[in-house]
């Protein structure tokens, strides 16, 4: 097990974006994953690849499974079958045979989960230099002048003013509290970013301010996401494919541009067809 | 010289589940070819498909059957990712509407897939400016989102960022509507520059004067109606 780890973190080093395209292998392959709530399908027979710097999306009704689907692949709540397999770099490692401590490694490090609501992703009660520092810290990181200058750096990037690096999360507004969230789980270079309703909630220009920084992340650091979401705008800006979720199954996967423009299954058709035109 | 955009035999067919599961037989026998260099122009009454063969190219609809390659890639069938990297560094395609994510900079819309293709930032934004120059958006509103800019500044940033990277093949959807003199003349030389260059241009005009000035042949779309049956390939 522990030489999994050592193979996890020895590939630590970052391909270049522009090796998205490469030779190597998914980042993630994902297999057969099932989550039953009792009788209750949670979600079930998903599979999926998702290749470095892509953005993969999950749409569909409340109650549809995308929610469960993403904490069951991120290890938030345990799957009950399947397979997620996970290469970062050095061959591909079945992350449900971690140990507890590894897996909770691997989400501190090469993993990130952004929360739909931002409370439940930040500690409310430290500032928010702490917030973004900690994960730098949970990476080894000691030197404080270091971390408290990645801090201030990513702060700005999500634009929030250096002044405000003292304040508690608490005396931030919801949209300040999202982009602090995202702050908190990019400063430490993810490779893998899940987000549950990322701009859910926020006003539609905090929303626009939020899709372009992610869409720059990606581009930028060539990181992949899997983003949750019923707002089929979103997906449309930001993800490369997209997943349609019904009772738990993926009734329809493609580019999202033809899944949205092309649907073939009936359900996709009866989303696309209810959105209001703006 | 081998053709760089090929459609051989596509049809299409819509079901809509929305609508008792009407079936709608579009296309039939579509087949076409583009060589570097050329430009070609679909053609035919509305309706009859031409957007959707456009579309169909670019993997933004599914063929049924059929194959389309560009440049040795097939699009039909293909995997999300290998049409995300031919869009990205092959195939560009300037739509008749600018869809970008709101508040980004005009500037950085249109340097945007230089960047995608590995540009540096410095080199990707001189080209955004130099097209922006060209047709005549006001350097004033570089720094502001196209969203907010009228129906005609908007269709030239939308070319603006269509012709950034030197895609070696490229979709064009009536790239001169509503365009005044001045502007549709630089557009036009944009397109004559890509086919210098060597790209394989595949375009909807219904400008007949603009068409006559850039296209090598025309291609009657008509033809690919499931009535008409017939697979051919006209010339014009």
């Amino acid at each position: 097990m522990t030489m999994m780890m050592d193979r996890l973190r020895s590939a630590d080093r970052r391909p270049a974006p522009v090796a998205a395209d490469g030779a190597r292998g998914p980042l993630l392959t994902v297999d057969g994953l099932a989550k039953h709530y009792g009788a209750r399908i949670g979600c079930t027979g998903v599979g999926f690849d998702l290749w470095p710097g892509e953005v993969l999306g999950i749409v569909g009704e409340s109650g549809s499974g995308k929610t469960t689907l993403l904490k069951a692949i991120a290890g938030l709540v345990a799957p009950d079958a399947g397979s997620i397999r996970y290469d970062a770099g050095a061959g591909p490692v079945e992350v449900r045979a971690l140990s507890e401590p590894e897996r909770r490694r691997l989400m501190r490090t090469d993993w990130a989960f952004v929360h739909q609501n931002p409370r439940d992703g930040l500690r409310m009660g430290v500032s928010a230099g702490a917030n973004v520092g900690e994960r730098l810290m949970a990476r080894g990181q000691r030197h404080y002048g270091r971390i408290r200058g990645a801090a201030l750096d990513w702060l700005a990037r999500v634009e929030i003013a250096g002044a405000r690096l003292d304040d508690r999360p608490s005396a931030f507004s919801g949209g300040m509290q999202q982009r602090l969230q995202i702050a908190r789980n990019l400063v430490s270079e993810p490779r893998l970013v899940f987000m549950d309703e990322p701009t859910g909630g926020l006003d539609v220009s905090v929303q626009a301010r939020l899709l372009d920084l992610i869409r720059a992340l990606v581009r930028e650091l060539g990181l992949s996401a899997i983003v949750v979401t019923h707002d089929l705008a979103v997906v449309r800006l930001l993800a490369d494919r997209l997943m349609v979720m019904k009772d738990g199954r993926v009734v329809e996967a493609g580019l999202t541009d033809q899944v949205l423009d092309d649907p073939a299954h009936a359900y996709t058709q009866l989303l696309v067809s209810s959105i209001l035109q703006v | 010289m081998e053709p760089r955009i090929r459609v051989e035999n596509v049809s299409k067919t819509f079901t809509l589940h929305t609508q008792g599961g009407t079936r709608l037989a579009v296309m039939a026998g579509a087949s076409l070819t583009v060589r570097p260099g050329e430009c070609v122009a679909l053609t035919g009454p509305s309706g009859a498909g031409k957007s959707t063969l456009m579309r169909i190219v670019y993997g933004n609809y599914r063929a049924d059957a059929g194959s389309v390659t560009v440049a040795g890639t097939e699009v039909v069938n293909a995997e999300p990712r290998t049409v995300l990297a031919l869009r990205r560094h092959v195939l560009g395609y300037v739509s008749q509407f600018l869809r970008v994510v709101p508040r980004v900079p005009t500037i950085e819309v249109v340097a945007e897939p230089c960047l995608a293709v590995g540009r540096c930032p410095a080199s990707a934004e001189a080209r955004a400016r130099a097209l922006l120059t060209r047709l005549n958006i006001p350097e004033r509103l570089w720094g502001l989102s196209p969203l907010t800019f009228s129906g005609g500044e908007q269709q030239r940033v939308n070319i603006a960022r269509g012709f950034a990277h030197a895609y070696p093949a490229l979709l064009l959807d009536e790239p001169t509507a509503s365009l005044d003199a001045a502007n549709r003349a630089e557009v036009l030389r944009l397109i004559a520059e890509a086919k210098a260059d060597g790209a394989a241009i595949l375009g909807i005009f219904h400008d007949a004067e603009a068409r006559a000035a850039i296209c090598d042949r025309a291609v009657d779309v008509g033809a690919f109606m499931p009535a008409a049956g017939a697979a051919t390939e006209g010339a014009g």
